[in-house]
């Protein structure tokens, strides 16, 4: 007669559960100070439950059968929260690790007389436990992932401010390196913020920018070209000298854009533009008199 | 791995055929959260093509797919027609060529616009063009 | 047949573009905005495409065309309102619209061709230029 080792895990739950906990507990990797002892409980009661009622003779053998999904979803959840807590990849994979040898541990104490089979289902037994530290990982890395990116959208967003500084001019101070995804946020938010303000001059202040090859170069010329197109004009300004000898060295043409040392000086080209004139209090009233 | 997720076909004969289907590349983006920059990329790129379509290969058939590659979500539309090929792609993809009386810049100005761009061509047997455009591409 | 309405705005004429345009409708609109620039003797044209989702190689084509057209006929063009996707998708393509003069809105691009035609006809009728202290 076959030996169905899911019936004696079945009717072991008790002390399997118990075996888990011992070793998770007594693992280096336990991080009590990301998860409590009540929560891992938890956790890992739920996991057992629903791991020992899927588990039948049939699928043992087909690791990636579907009956497995409800057991998969739970793990992908607790991968997912442990990768947003902080958890390393060692420790999240510990988690399931554990549980594999519980089980293992538990099956070799109970079936002592029959060494073939129980190799062979411990062999069966062990391909499972691994397809669910495989996914395990899977899920762990995808939700770190998940950070990665909220982080570099954070960064993206927070980066590239458009400031109004006058009735219709509008500053954007540019601080590091422009690459090409990063030259479509500043577009984007530079040309959706002239139509919000109605602005006819930008200034892009490259005072922040490290270095300008011909390809940072080719990106601010598409800044420009963009804002032309939309009906306002684009001064570029904080050009440094070692970046105004780069400009030339490199045989970048910058003739059809009007280029500024300063933000001051751009400033002032902006207000001349629109025919404003700003003066010391005191000169306003000489000439009144 | 890309893996095609739906899939929509429209036949191009006529110019007002192009309205039609640019709109339904539109529902496509609209349905997969692309973001309005990216869409008018696309159907812009979109656009040259079917326009190419038209006037050297008098119509043929493109399709639209929703497309999945790891996480990213995107639009793949391959523009089939029978027309009299390209025997010079490589020509053709140069900014400004234009065997036509057009600027040159529907071919490589597509391209630019897109993440992924595929054309193969045989000499009186038809041309295939493969483009995608990634959601946060 | 569609067609897109012109209006005549004094020295001006007025173009809003507020269906997709395909090729054909563009190239009506071409030849009627020429037409009317020489039978009106208007000084600029004012194109609107506020409305408008998608410029491609070919629609960037008819303007540049009608702007060198009304150019010739003694008239400025003036593309206004371009959205900010339409913007960056033709400067990717590669077609920045040279020579043609642009404006965020009707109002502002009205401003920049009455400017453009009294720096060309040196008219009195500007006579804020003349306020300016030096």
């Amino acid at each position: 007669m076959a030996l169905d080792i899911t019936k004696i895990l079945k009717s072991k739950k008790k002390s399997l559960f118990e075996d888990w906990m011992k070793n998770q507990l007594s693992n280096e990797g336990l991080r009590e100070d990301l998860v409590s002892n009540e929560d891992l409980r938890a956790q890992s009661e739920e996991l057992i439950n629903i791991l020992l009622q899927t588990l039948t003779p049939e699928n043992l053998s087909d690791p990636s059968s579907a009956s497995f999904d409800p057991v998969l979803e739970i793990l992908s959840g607790i991968a997912i929260v442990r990768a947003q807590q902080g958890f390393s990849p060692r420790e999240t994979g510990l988690f399931v690790i554990s549980l594999k040898e519980a089980l293992l541990a538990r099956l070799q104490e109970e079936v002592k007389d029959n060494p073939i089979a129980i190799f062979e289902e411990s062999l069966k037994l062990n391909r499972v436990m691994d397809h669910f530290i495989i996914n395990s990982f899977e899920t762990f890395i995808k939700g770190r992932e998940e950070v990665i990116l909220r982080q570099t959208d954070e960064i993206a967003e927070i980066s590239t401010p458009v400031i109004r500084i006058w009735d219709g001019i509008l500053a954007l101070p540019i601080i590091g390196t422009l690459d090409s995804s990063r030259t479509q946020i500043i577009m984007e938010s530079l040309l959706n913020e002239i139509v919000a303000t109605g602005s006819s001059i930008t200034i892009l202040d490259i005072s922040g920018v490290p270095a300008v090859d011909s390809l940072v170069a080719q990106h601010l010329i598409k800044t420009v070209s963009a804002t032309r197109l939309m009906g306002a004009e684009c001064i570029i300004s904080g050009i440094r000298p070692e970046i105004a000898q780069t400009i030339v060295h490199l045989g970048i043409e910058l003739t059809n854009i009007v280029t500024k040392a300063t933000l001051a000086s751009a400033l002032r080209y902006a207000f001349q533009t629109l025919n404003l004139q700003v003066r010391k209090a005191g000169t306003q009233n000489a000439t009144n008199q | 791995m890309i893996i095609s997720l739906s899939k929509d076909v429209v036949i191009i004969q006529r110019e007002q055929d192009v309205v039609l289907f640019r709109n339904r590349v539109k529902e496509f983006a609209t349905k997969i959260k692309m973001g309005l920059v990216n869409q008018t990329k696309l159907i812009t790129a979109a656009s040259e093509l079917v326009r190419n379509m038209i006037r050297y290969a008098e119509g043929g058939d493109i399709s639209i797919e929703v497309v999945s590659k790891g996480r990213e979500n995107g639009i793949r539309l391959t523009f089939k027609d029978t027309g009299p090929g390209i025997a010079d792609i490589q020509l053709a993809m140069k900014d400004g060529y234009s065997t036509g009386k057009s600027l040159g810049l529907g071919l490589p100005g597509a391209k630019r616009l897109v993440n992924d761009f595929n054309i193969t061509s045989e000499v009186n047997k038809g041309t295939v063009v493969t483009i995608i455009k990634w959601a946060n591409g | 047949m569609d067609k897109i309405p012109i209006l005549r705005m004094g020295p001006f004429l007025l173009v809003t573009i507020q269906v997709d345009l395909y090729d054909r409708l563009a190239l009506n609109l071409e030849a009627d905005l020429v037409q009317m620039v020489s039978k009106t003797g208007a000084k600029g044209v004012l194109i609107d495409i506020s409305a408008v989702s998608i410029v491609d190689s070919f629609m960037g084509r008819i303007i540049g065309n009608i702007a060198n057209m009304s150019r010739i006929l003694d008239a400025e063009t003036v593309v206004v309102g371009m959205q900010p996707a339409v913007a960056i998708t033709l400067v990717e393509l590669g077609l920045p619209l040279k020579g043609v003069y642009t404006a965020l809105d009707v109002e502002k691009g009205m401003n920049l061709l009455r400017s453009k035609i009294s720096l060309v006809e040196d008219e009195d009728v500007n006579e804020e230029d003349d306020n300016i202290p030096v």
